[in-house]
């Protein structure tokens, strides 16, 4: 594949003129200490984001590991799916956003006026809660992204590859023509994370990707992510708890408190947060005691 | 409130510890009793009730298999379960030491005490102390009144140290007394093992509240 081999700051850095300083994780960002993500792809810092004049997130910093997944979990309205989304500037879509702070991938401020937000989300790919395929074809599904980025490969070689690492090669190897519509909705959904992956992303982003899945292609889903995380770094949001702690390595809990400004609460090691949260308010929503 | 099912769970989980810890708490003190009034149809009933106590354990381990799959509990919760998983298994091994105090008391039948019962007693009494202890500092989630359980444990290791000893200057004074003063020992070694036990009970505490998982080494056996 000839788009192996450049990294985001290449891809990216071609695009900058000036970049921001690398911002650290300030004091009383809810990193704690002894628990500093190594090597981050993404560094999050003091973001902040209105939806016109609501603040919809408030000083979230957070570093996402690298391949790994990353789980963002909290009640609705808390601002998980808004922060999942500043990851590759899906907010931008939305009319009358504002955006304050930096996401940084691989030291590269992706809200910096440089950057081509279109290249950001080819660097970092999207997975939806309901699939959503092309009327296309399957094989035409997955080549779709590469094409439009001038692959100039072997594209039977990429769309194989893509749909084996999304484990759904042995169901349509000999249908490539069917209609990606005609799939069923755990198939659908692992086409489109094979469309994700075709245009080699360095991060994965899943906004509840299981949500309208039966049990049986959820847990199919999930056992995916765990073999994508080997090559890709995923973040998931998910309002399913079990979920969060069967996939994620890392999980953040976000909570909006009385102004409804969504903001990051606790973030570690998942076994850990699971079993012994630090905050208290962590602790009440996992045990369901509220939310 | 929300999940009060699980919640009204929880609590009949612990309460049922609680009946449990009492229900053991009996049979210990009527192991002591069997001893010092040398009463065998006790010492038997003794033996016959740890089938009761063997039937609550593997019931509350039901318990907690139905709302570790049911209810899928975090945090606190799913410490508390893990907890008393543990806990019923202690118990359950205390009430073991009981019913073995019990059949000592069964094979010794009318045989004559080598020594008066003076230190055994005591310790039966500092263990039923530790065992109360230790599931008060639960039903409080006190981690300062478990870790004074495990210090307690220095108090029944020290009586052993007693008894051991007497028993020992006895045998080597009168060969014949061994098997009777053998006997007196298994009863100590049990009532010392019931110690421990509560020791590790207060341990689960500390890993329910906390979920640091202590080491109160202090025994010395």
């Amino acid at each position: 594949m000839t788009m192996t081999g450049q990294s985001i700051r290449d891809m990216l850095g071609r695009r900058m003129i000036e970049l921001r300083p690398s911002v650290e994780v300030r004091a009383g960002s809810a990193l704690p200490e002894n628990d500093v993500v190594e090597d981050p792809v993404i560094r999050i810092s003091d973001l902040n984001l209105w939806y016109g004049k609501k603040q919809a997130l408030g000083g979230v910093s957070l570093s996402i590991p690298r391949k790994k997944v990353t789980a963002l979990i909290g009640p609705s309205g808390c601002g998980k799916s808004t922060l999942l989304r500043c990851m590759n500037r899906m907010n931008d879509l939305i009319p009358n956003v504002r955006v304050q702070g930096s996401v940084e991938i691989e030291g590269a401020n992706i809200y910096a006026s440089t950057i081509d937000p279109v290249e950001v989300r080819r660097v970092v790919g999207m997975v939806f809660q309901k699939p959503n395929p092309f009327p296309k074809s399957i094989y035409e599904n997955v080549a779709f992204g590469a094409r439009i980025n001038g692959y100039k490969g072997d594209m039977d070689e990429l769309v194989e590859q893509a749909l084996r690492q999304a484990a759904l090669w042995d169901e349509v190897k000999d249908d490539l023509k069917k209609s990606g519509l005609a799939l069923s909705g755990g198939q659908q959904q692992r086409l489109c994370i094979a469309r994700a992956i075709a245009v080699n992303p360095d991060v994965v982003l899943m906004d509840e990707p299981c949500s309208a899945l039966d049990p049986i292609a959820t847990q199919r889903i999930e056992d995916l992510m765990r073999e994508l995380a080997e090559r890709y770094t995923i973040v998931i949001v998910t309002h399913n708890l079990q979920q969060a702690a069967r996939v994620s390595d890392r999980t953040a809990f976000m909570l909006a408190a009385d102004d409804l400004v969504g903001r990051l609460v606790e973030y570690g090691a998942t076994d850990q947060l699971f079993t012994n949260p630090k905050d208290e308010r962590t602790e009440a929503y996992i045990t369901g005691r509220f939310g | 409130m929300p999940r009060e099912q699980f919640q009204k769970g929880l609590q009949d989980l612990q309460d049922g510890v609680l009946e449990m810890g009492s229900m053991v708490d009996r049979q210990i003190e009527r192991a002591l009793q069997s001893l010092v009034g040398r009463d065998i149809p006790l010492a038997e009933a003794i033996v016959r009730d740890d089938d009761e106590v063997n039937r609550t354990r593997f019931h509350l381990d039901n318990v907690c298999l139905s709302l570790l799959t049911q209810q899928a509990p975090m945090a606190s919760d799913l410490r508390l379960i893990i907890s008393v998983l543990s806990m019923v298994s202690e118990l359950e091994r205390m009430g073991d030491h009981a019913e073995g105090i019990g059949r000592i008391v069964i094979l010794m039948q009318d045989e004559p005490l080598v020594k008066p019962l003076v230190d055994i007693p005591k310790m039966a009494t500092e263990a039923r102390r530790m065992l109360k202890d230790a599931l008060d500092a639960f039903v409080q989630r006190d981690v300062n009144s478990a870790y004074a359980v495990g210090q307690a444990d220095t108090v029944v290791d020290d009586l052993y140290d007693t008894v051991y000893h007497d028993l020992l200057e006895i045998m080597v004074r009168d060969p014949s007394t061994v098997e009777s003063c053998t006997h007196l020992l298994w009863v100590a070694h049990n009532l010392e093992r019931i110690a421990d036990r509560a020791t590790n009970i207060a341990e689960r505490v500390v890993f329910t509240v906390t979920g640091m998982m202590p080491q109160m080494d202090v025994s010395r056996y």
